[in-house]
């Protein structure tokens, strides 16, 4: 049940407990292609219409050159360029640890991609591990409908090459 | 532009928690501090303000800085606010330095405050993570210690660093902090026990790490003019500058090194740069400020440094971005003891022990962060150093670096997305 009236926490000084919440109207804008893409088990960044430096994280204009992008399907693989593996969290995350946050590269791609590692053994991460794309088969719209696992062909959960969304990879 | 000086400072105690005390009574406190220290100074002789603090979350109450201009009682003086992530307090300075640089004003005080005790660290993380992208970052495990971690873990795979050599910096400034009564973690570690505490986003445990903290510090700057009439021993800014990069890490593009007076291209031939390993920002900061102070070879031409080492491996990284030592060598260097303090034993062979002592404060890791604070705390005990008052502000001398010349103070937000270095000199 819900407490009635105001907690307090101590007298001297006085400390009450004071929740607040809000919900936010949010819109990603120029963005949404690439949140309604990966519903459809598409990884988009975007290409300078100028200079074709490749953003693996989309952007709408260049940040080299400011002329617009056009959207890019990525790889559905590649390597793992950084990771961690988090023990803590904010608090919107404490109840997910311990798991695992790496930056994608993609050949053909001039930036990275963050995202979650699922289904790597303990000890099997590494710098360079080629990693395959994986999308949640009911979408949230968020960042996380898209996540990698380990994409080497002797890794058990490498056998399958669609994304299990059955999306086939378009690398 | 003419000259700025730094007549005065003032800190609180950084703790866990003030419960005693709102933000407006902590700055208070640090500003009577100052005011005190400069007894010829009259509040009349103050042209104006800016204030700092980092997160309205913590505050939960907007223009915050508004309420601490009215309670030092400096309305209806001009007055801003100044926010810039973990480099919210080193912008705030270099906000005042403009003030008095530019003609505006002859003297104009910068105080900043954070108040993370109001809600649980957990929660402090998840506001902290917010100054990360919100659709592309945030939502994947939003985490500053994890995005660090990610950036050593590069760290080390193209350089070689070690956890060990980590462990170093947090018994290193851990154990300075011992001797300064203004910190809020002060302890003697080995570096098995660095190793050893919790791991909170591998390669990085709890002592690789700064804590939330409560505090206030406040710095008053002046014009030569007002400097010479009130102050003994005022200390000179002679170089600000500051830089930045892309809000997301994935976004930090591979390009050639901003080199420093003293490097050559062919120094880093094969480095991609900054990638996720490096702080072009903190390079832009340091380039910029060398440039103003006329600093070519800042290894030997500096007397201590106070860096935002919120991580043991952004020290690393740090020592590198200020051209303390080569890219690639920032774990050779703090395994070398040149960033240790002369004279106090870390229970560790330092070869070349305190020849350049860096963070001797005890910096973030052992000082604590109260974000809006932190730049200008460095800036307080940079300016004691160069006064040679740290004995009288400290209450013991083992951290006065003798014949403090020119000190060097480094304020850093977000994944290295603003940046600030700024150049103090004794007169």
């Amino acid at each position: 049940m819900e407490p009635k009236g105001t907690v307090v926490l101590s007298v001297d000084p006085l400390i009450i407990h004071d929740h607040y919440e809000i919900d936010y109207r949010h819109s990603y804008a120029e963005d949404s292609p690439f949140f309604i893409g990966l519903s459809k088990g598409r990884l988009l960044g975007s290409r300078c219409t100028a200079c074709r430096y490749t953003f693996a994280t989309p952007r709408s204009h260049c940040m080299e050159c400011g002329a617009p992008t056009a959207w890019h399907e990525l790889p559905l693989t590649g390597r793992v360029h950084t990771y961690t593996t988090c023990h803590y969290g904010g608090e919107a995350f404490l109840k997910e640890t311990p798991f695992t946050l790496i930056l994608v590269e993609f050949d053909g791609a001039d930036t990275l991609f963050l995202s979650r590692l699922k289904g790597v053994e303990p000890g099997g991460l590494r710098i360079g591990l080629p990693v395959v794309a994986r999308f949640a088969k009911t979408p949230s719209f968020k960042v996380t409908d898209v996540w990698f696992e380990p994409a080497d062909p002797h890794h058990p959960t490498t056998r399958c090459t669609q994304a299990s969304n059955g999306y086939p990879p378009r690398a | 532009m003419r000259p700025v000086y730094m007549i005065s400072g003032g800190i609180t105690k950084f703790a866990k928690v003030h419960p005693d005390k709102d933000f407006r009574v902590m700055v208070k406190e640090a500003y009577d501090y100052a005011l005190r220290d400069v007894p010829r100074f009259s509040n009349t002789m103050i042209d104006g303000a800016v204030g700092s603090y980092f997160s309205d979350h913590f505050t939960r109450q907007l223009k915050a800085a508004s309420m601490v201009q009215d309670y030092l009682g400096l309305c209806p003086k001009p007055s801003k606010r100044i926010e810039g992530g973990g480099a919210t307090g080193g912008l705030c300075f270099q906000s005042a330095w403009e003030a008095v640089a530019s003609g505006r004003m002859n003297c104009c005080v910068a105080f900043g405050f954070e108040t993370m005790s109001r809600v649980n660290t957990w929660k402090g993380n998840e506001f902290i993570a917010l100054a990360s992208d919100t659709n592309f970052d945030f939502p994947v495990g939003g985490f500053y210690s994890g995005y660090y971690a990610m950036m050593v873990q590069r760290h080390m795979h193209e350089f070689g660093t070690t956890v060990e050599q980590m462990a170093m910096v947090s018994v290193k400034n851990h154990a300075n902090a011992l001797y300064n009564p203004y910190a809020q973690k002060a302890k003697r570690l080995t570096i098995k026990q660095v190793r050893e505490s919790p791991m909170v986003a591998t390669p990085l445990t709890m002592e690789d790490i700064c804590t939330m903290s409560d505090g206030a510090a406040v710095c008053v700057l002046a014009s030569e003019e007002v400097a010479r009439k009130v102050c003994d021993r005022p200390v000179k800014i002679t170089g600000v500058g500051s830089g930045s990069d892309a809000m997301r890490m994935a976004d930090r593009p591979h390009g050639k090194v901003i080199l420093l007076p003293h490097e050559q291209e062919r120094d880093y031939a094969h480095l991609r740069y900054p990638g996720v390993h490096s702080f072009r920002g903190g390079r832009m900061a340091a380039k910029l400020a060398y440039q103003m102070a006329g600093i070519r070879k800042p290894g030997e031409e500096l007397s201590f440094v106070e860096l935002h080492d919120a991580y043991t491996s952004s020290e690393i990284q740090t020592y590198e971005d200020l051209g303390l030592c080569r890219y690639g060598e920032g774990g050779g260097f703090v395994e070398s003891g040149i960033p240790f303090m002369p004279g106090v034993d870390y229970g560790l062979e330092l070869p070349k022990q305190g020849r350049l002592p860096v963070n001797p404060s005890g910096g973030l890791l052992a000082c604590g962060h109260p974000v809006g604070a932190t730049g200008l705390m460095q800036a307080v005990f940079a300016f004691w150093q160069l006064q040679g008052t740290i004995g009288k502000h400290l209450g013991n001398d083992t951290l006065q670096v003798k014949n403090a010349k020119r000190g060097l103070i480094h304020s850093h937000a977000g994944t290295g997305t603003y940046i600030t270095v700024s150049i103090l000199e004794a007169m």
